[in-house]
């Protein structure tokens, strides 16, 4: 075993990039909330994109690696550190045998993204070892005094196995890293807190069940996001919205980024561990390229929707 | 042959007056989903399977780029990659592809051994107005078709060609129904693959797994499938 859990912190879990293409199992795609993050963390270490790794709400989490290896931290902004001294952020780093590795509260952004080199090694449920908060599928959070293995990494610095890497028609053995070079993401900072996060909206399929003036209000006003959020979705406080008709809506299939409108007329954002299906009208669709904000959004920020 | 919308500006007005004559409807769905909305439940498994080729996993006949089939109570949810297929390409498919009506010849078949004998089974029978035995014996030979998926993995709503097992659910839900338990809710039977929550009546009990994580296709039933209840 090569990681050591000293302390989880709040809540740290097992991410990948997901388990899409099984909603009708009534299993959600799950999955990184900020998969450019998890996807750079990765690239940055060697690992291919889907390589699973930490996903770290609000810091706290403490990790003694038993042996070398290198990781990548991504995502929130905020102090973290190597054996006490700072690391950088967005870059790899070679991590010693006995070394701890400790993440302060962000700054900026809500969870870090831990990417180690090989992968973190997880049970596999239809491909994917992320954890789905909904269905309670996928590795449980992490617990003080767990054990984390990794992948195994061959002297190329590719991976040997222990992930779920599906090379492309051609792709011969030994391609991965060659061609995660070219997709190197550029960094994104974390969302300031103090400022909105704009979000792109398209119309949902039940847009016509709500007044004029709610599309209107809908991308009108700043909206602020509730501590009641997690990862099935981003709830929001604001002027309500107001749907028209009132009949019962039979439970229908719900999108990732789908804005579900409860009688409250306070929607909610669905993210990955949504639920497949809902009975409530859904507005809008947030954009899958603008979710991964969403994910950095803390409790009591500004949310703008463009649309 | 059934019409779509061709436009979401025509879905904009009020009512779906512009439902054709199929009655199949086209919703704009963000910009990588349609949700397709249809006139009743056997509508949407006849096109659900239509689509997906007879109950098997979607992806079997649904061009690349298609993520998920999502079957409901009155719809069916299509997602779908933008970077792999193009909206238009995805809406021709689905304005294209012909309900499959014929249950006989499409669909697995899932047999499901059943220990009848749950708590409500006695009550359920009697609101019925028939005998436990023969409610029984209803629910054995009833041929029950796969709906639609939800509230947990590996739930699955079955439908059957008849209302005579037709009940409400519990007044006062319980707050754990064990997994295995067989139950009845409205049109709905359905079995619980997990102990969780729930208001179904409950007729009985199965060692089946209705969800094993471990395995590679982890649902027993899948939307689609055909299922019958057999005495253990």
């Amino acid at each position: 075993m090569a990681i050591v859990v000293v302390n989880p912190g709040p809540l740290t879990l097992v991410e990948d990039l997901g388990r899409q293409g099984w909603a009708s199992l009534g299993l959600s795609p799950s999955g990184a909330l900020d998969r450019q993050s998890l996807r750079l963390a990765n690239l940055l270490v060697g690992n291919p994109a889907e390589a699973a790794g930490l996903e770290i709400l609000l810091g706290g989490l403490r990790l003694r690696f038993v042996t070398a290896s290198t990781v990548a931290v991504a995502g929130a902004e905020g102090i973290v550190t190597l054996n006490g001294a700072e690391i950088p952020l967005n870059q790899a780093v070679r991590v010693a045998p006995g070394a701890v590795l400790d993440f302060g509260a962000p700054l900026f952004g809500l969870r870090y993204y831990l990417a180690v080199q090989g992968g973190i090694d997880a049970p596999k449920l239809l491909g994917s070892s992320s954890t789905d908060m909904l269905s309670g599928e996928g590795p449980a959070p992490l617990k003080s005094g767990a054990q984390l293995g990794t992948g195994r990494v061959s002297a190329g610095n590719g991976l040997v196995s222990g992930t779920a890497s599906v090379p492309g028609p051609g792709a011969g053995a030994g391609m991965g890293a060659l061609n995660n070079a070219h997709v190197l993401p550029a960094i994104r900072r974390a969302p300031d807190p103090g400022r909105a996060i704009t979000a792109r909206v398209d119309r949902g399929p039940r847009a016509d069940w709500f007044d004029d003036d709610s599309w209107r209000r809908l991308v009108s006003q700043d909206w602020t996001l509730s501590p009641d959020s997690n990862r099935i979705g981003a709830r929001l406080v604001g002027r309500p919205l107001t749907q028209t008709r009132l009949e019962e809506l039979p439970s229908e299939g719900m999108v990732l980024g789908a804005l579900q409108v409860p009688p409250s007329g306070l929607p909610t954002v669905f993210l990955a561990d949504h639920p497949v299906t809902g009975g409530y009208p859904v507005i809008a669709v947030v954009r899958r390229t603008d979710l991964d904000l969403l994910g950095q959004a803390r409790p009591g920020q500004r949310i703008r929707f463009l649309g | 042959m059934w019409r779509l919308n061709p436009s979401p500006e025509v879905l904009g007005s009020r009512g779906g007056g512009s439902r054709g004559s199929g009655g199949r409807i086209l919703l704009p769905c963000g910009d990588s989903a349609f949700l397709v909305e249809l006139p009743e439940l056997t509508a949407v498994v006849a096109y659900y399977r239509g689509l997906t080729g007879a109950g098997a996993s979607a992806g079997v006949s649904a061009p690349r780029g298609i993520i998920d089939v999502v079957p409901a109570a009155r719809t069916v949810l299509v997602t779908f990659d933008p970077e792999a297929i193009r909206p238009s390409e995805v809406r021709d498919w689905l304005e294209s592809a012909e309900p499959a009506y014929d249950v006989a010849s499409s669909g697995r078949e899932v047999t499901i051994e059943v220990s009848y004998g749950g708590p409500d089974l006695a009550e359920t029978a009697q609101f019925l107005g028939m005998g436990e035995a023969e409610m029984v014996k209803l629910h054995t030979s009833s041929a029950w078709t796969a709906a639609f998926s939800g509230f947990a993995p590996g739930f699955v709503y079955l439908v059957t060609t008849h209302e005579r097992l037709r009940v409400p659910r519990r007044n006062t839900p319980r707050t754990a129904v064990p997994a295995g338990s067989v139950g009845l809710a409205g049109e709905f039977s359905g079995v619980y693959p997990r102990s969780s929550p729930g208001g179904w009546q409950l007729i009985g009990t199965t060692t089946a797994a209705l969800w094993d994580a471990s395995k590679a296709e982890p649902a027993l039933i899948r939307p689609g499938d055909l299922v019958r209840f057999v005495e253990a």
